[in-house]
């Protein structure tokens, strides 16, 4: 793989690295996602927001290919990444999951040593060389080396919930993808965990467009640089009712919709 | 309801368990004691080096030689697991990760149905396919032994090895497999790499009670192996005994007290048997399980030494109190 992000990939379609257009998912005969356009700025944090069942999680899930794995899965539209589109024939899902990463809700690291669990990803992905290297700079990456340079050889599972996270993002930045998508991160963590990841967050945008689901409000507003706000009515689900800066979505937000959400009123 | 009255409740409710865990306990020890205590009188008359080293069983001539027994059990034993345990992985993971929906409602039910099946019912099916099939394709005169009995016990044991490592795989891919995915690893590296290590120990787990089926199996094996005590037997198709093969097949006809024991003697080493190859596969998995297996409670993490802090003072406070 190649460890430098801009080289060998074709053109980005002016600042902005992830493109979906038209996107819309059924799962079976739900309509899960209808629509979608946004268009992702690099090195930005991008936050997904917006009651449960809105379909913020499906749209992340499809800038990846993660949804490929569900079998009712349907994914119509076009998602372009450096302007070529994730779901042509001729693209290896393998390979986009490789470019664009992906950190869930639930800590998910492997049953392996915290060693291991970086160097997997990476071998797996062909590279052999240079591992001690490669795992201290992820794990300095993400915020983690100081903690557990003394033991790497345990199981990445005696680390805390926080850690795990952690190692997680780790795992996910060895492999030096372009885009980072992170799925409620912290749903799963304590206050003070969750400040730690999104500390992080702020540090990795410089090196990596991240695109993040949120069920908290303040979690977006802290962070991101922009945010989607997608909504669900008894008729029609997943849909974007808005998009912009986060700063205007919270102080003025042109919706009626989005403000009754963000201030608290449903959801 | 006063406290005091809860209270006797509580302690009634409990003493119940305490009993039923008591009898329990009590009645397992009592069996290993009574059969060790009646098996172990067969050396007041015969030498125990005899009945451990012999090497042929014969009750008209009051030879008790253990070893035809263990060795057809401890054969046919290995050698079902020997294709069991990779099978059953293969097929375990075809129905987690390759077959579509119905096909694996179907496989599932199948499974099932076979894992129900009395042993009679395989031992009637070997005897009427596989005895024959044997007796033409390697020119065995009996067609009974250690082959058609091995070929019985993988049937009778695939149902719970798969059963089990189906679970065990299907449980740690759920949590992994989109782990594995989100770095861009293909399906054979995740499972190589990281779902079926991950399984290690349920699969072990299932390996034991597939072990303990196939080293206690007796109605099918005793149908198909021919029974034959008086030596060891050299190849895989002439007739051979089990351990419970013997003693079903002898019993009955046991006329002398030094029989009756050496049966019973039987029945007690494979007792100590199944109990040394269930530890033994424990110690081995033992050492595996050892890593914490869930996510710990998450600690709090130090992220300032702010004396301020609200979680802070609150754990202050808690270890004031």
């Amino acid at each position: 793989m190649n460890p430098n992000n801009s080289n060998g990939t074709p053109a980005a379609n002016g600042k902005y690295i992830l493109q979906a257009d038209k996107l819309n998912v059924h799962y079976g005969n739900f309509h899960a996602v209808r629509d979608v356009s946004i268009n992702f700025e690099r090195n930005k944090i991008t936050a997904l927001i917006g009651p449960s069942g809105c379909g913020k999680s499906t749209v992340l899930r499809s800038l990846n290919r993660m949804n490929d794995l569900v079998d009712t899965a349907r994914i119509d539209g076009h998602v372009r990444f450096y302007g070529k589109n994730l779901y042509d024939p001729d693209v290896d899902a393998a390979e986009v999951r490789r470019r664009i990463g992906m950190v869930f809700q639930k800590p998910n690291p492997f049953p392996k040593s915290i060693y291991d669990n970086i160097a997997w990803g990476v071998r797996v992905n062909g590279v052999r060389s240079n591992m001690d290297d490669i795992v201290e700079q992820a794990l300095r990456g993400a915020a983690l080396w100081d903690e557990v340079k003394d033991k790497l050889k345990q199981s990445g599972l005696s680390l805390s919930g926080g850690q795990q996270q952690r190692l997680c993002i780790a795992r996910a930045i060895a492999i030096r993808p372009d885009i980072i998508l992170m799925d409620e991160p912290a749903s799963a963590l304590d206050p003070i965990a969750t400040l730690r990841i999104e500390e992080l967050m702020t540090e990795l945008v410089k090196d990596y467009t991240i695109v993040i689901v949120t069920h908290n409000m303040q979690q977006a507003a802290r962070v991101s640089d922009y945010t989607a706000f997608f909504s669900v009515t008894p008729d029609r689900t997943g849909y974007l009712e808005e998009f912009g800066q986060t700063n205007q979505i919270f102080t003025s937000p042109q919706s009626q919709i989005t403000e009754d959400y963000i201030t608290g009123r449903f959801g | 309801m006063n406290t005091a009255t809860l209270r006797r409740k509580a302690i009634f409710v409990q003493s119940i368990f305490f009993a039923t865990a008591a009898v329990l306990i009590l009645t397992s020890i009592a069996l290993v004691l009574f059969i060790g205590s009646q098996g172990l009188r067969l050396f007041t008359t015969y030498s125990p080096a005899d009945f451990f080293f012999g090497t042929s069983w014969n009750q008209s001539t009051h030879t008790y030689g253990v070893i035809p027994l263990l060795y057809g059990s401890l054969m046919t034993t290995f050698l079902t697991l020997l294709v069991s345990v990779p099978l059953a992985i293969l097929v375990a993971i075809f129905m987690v990760e390759v077959a579509p929906a119905p096909m694996r409602r179907v496989m599932r039910s199948t499974v099932e149905l076979f894992a129900a099946l009395p042993s009679v019912i395989f031992g009637l099916l070997a005897l009427t396919i596989i005895v024959p099939w044997v007796r033409e394709t390697f020119n065995a005169p009996l067609g009974k032994g250690i082959l058609p009995a091995t070929i019985v016990l993988i049937f009778m044991v695939q149902p719970t090895i798969v059963t089990i490592t189906e679970d065990a795989v299907r449980t740690s891919a759920s949590s992994l497999r989109e782990a594995c995915h989100a770095v861009g690893a293909t399906r054979w590296q995740m499972l190589s790499g990281v779902i079926i290590p991950a399984s290690r120990q349920g699969i072990l787990t299932a390996v034991i009670l597939g072990l303990g089926r196939a080293v206690g199996e007796t109605m099918a094996v005793q149908m198909v192996i021919g029974n034959i005590t008086v030596r060891i037997p050299k190849t895989l198709t002439e007739g051979a005994t089990t351990m419970p093969a013997t003693i079903v097949t002898q019993l009955p006809e046991a006329a002398d007290p030094q029989t009756r024991s050496a049966l019973i003697m039987v029945g007690f080493l494979l007792l100590i048997i199944a109990f040394a190859l269930i530890l033994s596969v424990r110690t081995v998995t033992g050492r595996s399980s050892k890593k914490p297996k869930a996510v710990k409670a998450e600690a709090p993490e130090p992220v300032s030494p702010d004396p301020r802090d609200p979680l802070r003072e609150l754990e202050r406070e808690m270890e004031a109190s």
